[in-house]
């Protein structure tokens, strides 16, 4: 980090002056120009990027959709009624609910508290518990899914909510800590000094100073839990069995499931509505998360 | 309560509270309630006390992430099945010999390779840059349409995306639509080249976060650098590789050793496209390891499978941390 300060610091800092060498207006014109380039350059891959979506909201509103991504001769909203049903539509997506929030409240609650002891006092066992917590969050959680089955039909945690909200909320806790106290190190001691000398506890403190002061970091650690919970398919598909117990990320496949025989706007119509909770909740952090999210809270510290 | 005391006032405690031990110790008598020295069991005791908030998450890591790993590695060693069966034996190194021996498994390492090289390092990655370097100088409506469009596909649930990225390369899908249009060869994707389809389906899905880790690092180059070199004459070539991706090189290898971990453990995105199919042409590792596991009920063979992903995982870890580790 050291250098790459001192690199970036490089230019002096009095003379601002802008160099402009040469006659501004081609400069002016060049840039003109490689503005227009990179607009036709990004459209271009916006355009390969949105055919898949735009396969998704056309197929969702026709009568007759195939696979292919062309505007409907005749919007309806059948296929949005013909999933709207308690099996396919409203009890997948409440079991999601079920699963994907208490795993989420677990997760920033335990985050929260662990987070408060590793940013506010100095230990020896900081550092090596953050690296491992580190080491942790890249690891790949889909290895760990074969054992993980076995482990839990022997404890009899098979086919459970609560065994797999437990899983869940588990592999998303590295990452939950790792941000939750980077954002807690950006909350100054002075405000909580304050509320100790009013005779605060720590516990109070954290919840009644700290966790208030850095709301928008817990927005962002809980609705990203939230998200990664919502769109995981390869935890709850080995650990839940009964059809009834599974969320939408496993259901969907029943609709897709034999292929001979999907109805296609019917399966667009359902990845819609399945993917709109994630989709929004981004929208809400969007602007939070800025550029870089993971790394303006992992890497920059 | 001593909790009122100031947080900085806690390490001095101690440290001043295990120097006061010392002298008790080599007296030999150890009073716990000694009025003259009320420091050591208060400063331990406090030191548990602090530590204590970290107890929820310590015991659900240890029960649900290093419980799995530990019993993977002793599976790992056995020939446990899923079904019929009494009791799994200790088979030693069988089941890494069996792998190392089977075609199966030598192709699933090869077709993850291919995925990983080809969605990963060569795919999200350069095309993250692409797109943030073109942004820096797109005017704003395209800047924002397209960074829109690309990030939706990567908040799309996985399972979504695969669906999506079927239809589009299905026989009868868009893209040979708009092949057809444009008067080039179409053919069934699918089947011909899965894991080519598989792979573009995961570019598709992972460039945006690439692309949000190099458009916040390029913002943080002062313009002032780049126009120096645009005034000295540096064509875009040049300023790219000279000036730009210099300045950038933290972000290339965060962002390529995150994708790459990422990209190891993908399962939904295969798994809804093709099933590893056809035959097994685009089984990558955690497709053959599902396979071994439960569709041939060999749970050792697949644990074992499942503990080399691990340890290639573990090893591009350390990598990653060594390039943090100033920063921790």
């Amino acid at each position: 980090m050291p250098t790459s300060t001192l690199t970036r610091d490089t230019p002096p800092p009095g003379a601002p002056a802008p160099r402009r060498r040469g006659p501004a207006g081609t400069l002016g014109a060049r840039r003109h120009g490689r503005r227009l380039a990179a607009d036709l350059a990004l459209l271009a891959a916006a355009l390969a990027f949105v055919l898949p979506l735009a396969w998704l909201l056309f197929a969702s509103v026709d009568a007759d959709s195939g696979l292919t991504a062309r505007p409907p001769t005749d919007v309806t909203w059948d296929n949005f009624d013909a999933v709207a049903t308690a099996d396919i539509t409203f009890r997948p997506l409440l079991n999601s609910l079920i699963l994907c929030g208490s795993a989420t409240a677990i997760t920033v609650v335990a985050a929260a508290l662990a987070a408060y002891p590793l940013s506010r006092y100095r230990s020896r066992l900081n550092r090596p518990f953050m690296l491992t917590i580190l080491f942790t969050t890249s690891l790949p959680i889909t290895a760990i899914m074969v054992p993980v089955y076995g482990l839990f039909v022997q404890i009899n945690l098979i086919d459970t909510m609560s065994g797999t909200a437990f899983f869940l909320a588990s592999s998303q806790l590295p990452f939950a800590i790792w941000l939750m106290k980077n954002f807690m190190d950006g909350v100054p001691k002075v405000l909580e000094e304050a509320a100790w000398t009013d005779g605060a506890s720590s516990m109070q403190a954290l919840v009644r100073v700290i966790l208030p002061l850095m709301g928008p970091g817990v927005t962002v650690v809980t609705v990203f839990s939230f998200i990664m919970m919502w769109g995981n398919f390869f935890v709850p598909f080995m650990l839940l069995l009964s059809p009834d117990q599974m969320p939408a990320s496993v259901s969907i496949f029943e609709l897709f499931g034999n292929m001979g025989s999907v109805v296609y706007g019917e399966l667009a119509a359902f990845s819609i509505i399945y993917s709109a909770p994630a989709v929004l909740l981004y929208v809400l952090i969007a602007r939070r998360l800025g550029g870089g999210f993971a790394l303006g809270g992992a890497v920059k510290g | 309560m001593t909790k009122h005391t100031p947080a900085p006032a806690g390490p001095r405690d101690a440290a001043a509270g295990a120097a006061a031990r010392v002298p008790g110790q080599a007296g030999g008598g150890r009073r716990p309630g000694s009025p003259k020295h009320p420091q050591p069991p208060d400063s331990v005791l406090r030191a548990l006390l602090r530590a204590l908030p970290v107890g929820p998450s310590v015991v659900l890591m240890l029960l649900f992430l290093a419980g799995p790993i530990a019993y993977c590695v002793w599976i790992a060693f056995t020939d446990l099945q899923l079904s019929g069966q009494a009791e799994s034996s200790f088979v030693g190194l069988e089941n890494f010999r069996t792998a190392f021996g089977d075609e199966g498994f030598i192709n699933a390492v090869w077709l993850t390779l291919v995925f990983t090289i080809l969605s990963s390092i060569v795919g999200q990655n350069t095309l993250g840059l692409a797109l943030a370097s073109l942004m820096q100088r797109a005017s704003k409506t395209v800047r924002t349409v397209t960074g829109a469009i690309v990030i939706t596909a990567w908040v799309v649930p996985e399972v979504v995306a695969g669906f999506l990225l079927y239809a589009f390369f299905r026989r009868e899908g868009t893209l040979n639509s708009v092949l057809d249009w444009l008067h080039l060869p179409s053919q069934n994707w699918l089947y011909t080249l899965p894991i080519l389809a598989v792979s573009f389906a995961n570019i598709w899905r992972g460039t945006a976060f690439s692309m949000l880790v190099y458009s916040a690092a390029l913002s943080e180059i002062p313009k002032e650098i780049t126009e120096a070199a645009e005034v000295d004459g540096a064509g875009g070539w040049r300023k790219l590789w000279h000036v730009t991706l210099p300045m950038i090189r933290r972000s290339i290898a965060t962002n390529l050793m995150l994708n790459t971990l990422q990209t190891l453990s993908v399962f939904g995105l295969i798994w809804a496209m093709t099933r590893g199919g056809p035959g097994d042409r685009s089984q990558t590792l955690p497709l053959f390891m599902y396979e071994q596991a439960f569709k041939n009920n060999l749970l050792g063979y697949g644990t074992a499978v499942a503990l080399l992903l691990l340890l290639v995982g573990a090893l591009f870890s350390l990598v990653y941390m060594r390039m943090l580790r100033t920063e921790v």
